[in-house]
């Protein structure tokens, strides 16, 4: 199958960490979270970095250089982690940027969490360079005059800003603003971003898993220790800084305004950033039809507000005069077709109209569960060999038709998430002998947690929950991406043989019990 | 590909991924560096704010006119907004090295320029020579300056402009 070169480069990176970190800690399913952390460091070591920090022109460099070298064992060591932390979270976010540019989750529906989150990365951008600032070393002056030469290309300085930095027209006052700047205002904005973000989405996590925090932390430890963060000589406005050891991941937009006029710099930086909030739009992708709730069939119970991933579920007073209290309401510019109400809705139970049409609360124009059920049923009875085996995947994950033969058969889902554990519990009671649910790699779900909410639903962690009727031994999940499918192929081979012992033991029981 | 149950060497390759990242971290943050000026060079800066002249005399208004205000508009003088643009040209041992003609910004032209510019130059002794214009009243240059200056490696040598004192050498002039 064709997949897109970029997620193909995106999902061997993952490959790689899956190896080291497993699919619970791998960095690249936690990217967003791995930020948020890399913030909290960043937080406490410069709440503990602005005690002993004195905010003047006369002070700040002597006071950097005394945490740096006097108190290298604490003042100097946050103030490296308070660096690298900066650093590292530059890199996070952009690979964030990436993973969902190429996994194609930046358009249709997700098009507000993209565009507001590029502007998150300008604005950690300029954090960093109000915070170089405040250690007004040479690098510090390079950086102010190049921030000044910027702003003066805008038609509200008009070149009033870059004279501030010339020999002794520098005050206190104007470092005073940066300080602000950097400590409460840039923040709070950040905040206020972050939060725009996520809007959308919905049970939100900021938290990494444990290991992967603590490794992250140790290692920037480690790095704090080994080379510790070092201020250049102190600004001299008289002077020319000869060369700067610039950090790259913050400040390499100043060494282009020695070639080109500030103007061009700014409309080269305005244009990427167009561009990139311009991309859903521009390789536009329709989402499918959304969710329908069926009223008739909706006793309110809030099961697909719980399980909706993007927040487009809302539950409200009963509007129909029926007996339930509640009924929820699909909001379809925040859908994500992805159909994940569908399998948390208890009304999807294959069971309820054995012959009939099979109704349920809320569903999928495109594939409601009566089609599920009808495609599983009609699989089954076509399979003729001694052993047979279903497995459900997703649009996005591997393609599950890839696994066809004699004894198995693929049935293609949007999102592993919208399959009823009951259906699984039917496949059992039509005949099959074991159902794979494959979906996409675990804690990578294109629809954040479809196969989480799956496997939660198995383990009987969260409604609808599997039946204890339902055999869990004939019943294995495995989050698989395209490139997976030999790890597929050989779970499938040991299914197999766990399946024909099942059916063995099961045999010779009935026969004992005959 | 799948994860490794031999949990010593995940933990060994994680640490090495771990390093890998920040190997790149500690390497960008810092590297590669930034050449700005060379050992012989240094910087010439100008920098000043400056208002032009006003593009008309203020005139003083007659008794007719002044009747023809109202009690509480009537000012003994008439004096337009306009202020004339800038025109600097600077010159380093004979050689052109700046040269402007600034409008004066604002809805009515009538605030101040600023001035700005920085050139890298051969540090040690040059003949310096501004000129500007900051009046459409009058033909040519208004305001000179002409001097040698002497300037060391990596020194800024700042020009500014003070009304009523012409061009001002800050800075690195010995």
């Amino acid at each position: 199958m064709i997949i897109n070169p970029l997620k193909r480069v995106y999902l061997a990176l993952e490959s790689w960490f899956n190896i080291s970190f497993g699919t619970e800690w791998n960095p690249l399913y936690h990217l967003g979270t791995l930020s948020f952390f890399l913030f909290w460091v960043i937080l406490v070591s410069g709440i503990y970095l602005f005690i002993p920090f004195h905010g003047s022109l006369e002070g700040a460099h002597a006071s950097v250089e005394y945490m740096t070298h006097d108190q290298w064992y604490a003042a100097g060591v946050m103030r490296s982690l308070h660096r690298y932390a900066s650093d590292a979270v530059i890199v996070t976010v952009l690979l964030h940027l990436f993973k969902e540019f190429a996994s194609g989750r930046y358009r249709g529906f997700r098009w507000f969490s993209w565009v507001t989150g590029i502007p998150n990365l300008w604005m950690v951008v300029t954090i960093g360079i109000t915070g170089y600032w405040l250690v007004w070393d040479e690098m510090a002056q390079y950086i102010a005059v190049g921030s000044a030469q910027l702003m003066d290309a805008l038609p509200i300085f008009s070149g009033a800003m870059t004279r501030n930095f010339v020999s002794g027209q520098m005050t206190d006052r104007f470092f005073i603003l940066i300080e602000f700047l950097h400590l409460l205002g840039q923040p709070m904005l950040l905040i206020f971003m972050l939060w725009l973000h996520v809007k959308r989405l919905s049970n939100v996590n900021i938290n990494p898993p444990r290991g992967l925090a603590a490794g992250t932390f140790l290692a920037l430890l480690a790095l704090s220790l080994y080379a510790p963060a070092v201020s250049h000589a102190p600004a001299n406005l008289g002077m020319v800084p000869r060369e700067i050891h610039l950090d790259w991941f913050y400040l390499n937009v100043y060494p282009l305004l020695e070639y080109w006029p500030a103007g061009q710099v700014w409309m080269l930086t305005i244009s990427v950033t167009l561009l990139l909030m311009m991309l859903p739009w521009l390789l536009p992708k329709k989402d499918g039809p959304k969710a329908v709730v069926d009223l008739d069939h909706c006793n309110g119970c809030g099961l697909c507000f719980d399980d909706c991933p993007f927040d487009a579920i809302s539950v409200q007073a009963r509007t129909d005069g029926a007996r339930y209290e509640h009924e929820v309401v699909v909001n379809p510019a925040l859908c994500g077709a992805c159909g994940i109400c569908a399998g948390s809705c208890p009304a999807s139970n294959p069971f309820r109209t054995p012959r009939g049409e099979l109704k349920t609360g809320i569903d999928m124009p495109q594939l409601p569960v009566d089609e599920m059920r009808r495609l599983t049923r009609e699989t089954i009875d076509t399979m003729t060999a001694d052993l047979k085996i279903i497995v459900f995947g997703c649009e996005h994950g591997l393609n599950v038709k890839r696994l066809d033969s004699d004894d198995t058969r693929g049935i293609k889902l949007i999102c592993s998430g919208m399959l009823p554990p009951t259906l699984v519990e039917y496949a059992l009671k039509q005949g099959a002998d074991g159902v794979m649910v494959t979906g996409c790699r675990h804690n990578d779900c294109y629809f954040r947690f479809g196969n989480r909410w799956t496997r939660m639903r198995f383990d009987g962690e969260r409604k609808p929950s599997l039946r204890g009727r339902a055999e869990r031994e004939r019943i294995r999940m495995h989050g698989a991406a395209e490139p997976d499918k030999r790890d597929v192929d050989r779970d499938l081979d040991d299914f197999r043989r766990h399946l024909r012992t099942l059916n063995q033991v099961n045999q010779i029981s009935a026969v004992e019990a005959d | 590909m799948a994860e490794l149950s031999n949990k010593p060497l995940r933990f060994l390759l994680q640490a090495i991924n771990y390093s890998v990242f920040m190997a790149l971290i500690w390497y960008f943050a810092s590297a590669p560096s930034v050449r700005i000026i060379e050992n012989d060079e240094a910087m010439i800066t100008i920098a000043f704010a400056h208002a032009g002249e006003l593009r008309e005399p203020c005139r003083m208004l007659s008794q007719e006119e002044l009747n023809q205000l109202a009690p509480n508009m009537r000012k003994i003088d008439d004096c337009p907004r306009e202020r004339s643009p800038v025109t600097i040209e600077a010159m380093l041992d004979g050689e052109p090295f700046y040269s402007a003609s600034l409008q004066p910004p604002g809805l009515f032209e009538d605030g101040g320029v600023d001035v700005f510019h920085s050139a890298k130059i051969r540090a040690g002794t040059h003949r310096l020579h501004l000129q500007m214009n900051d009046s459409v009243r009058i033909e040519g240059f208004n305001h000179r300056f002409e001097r040698e200056v002497s300037i060391d490696p990596a020194q800024i040598l700042l020009v500014g402009f003070e009304s009523g004192q012409g061009f001002v050498i800050r800075g690195a002039q010995k």
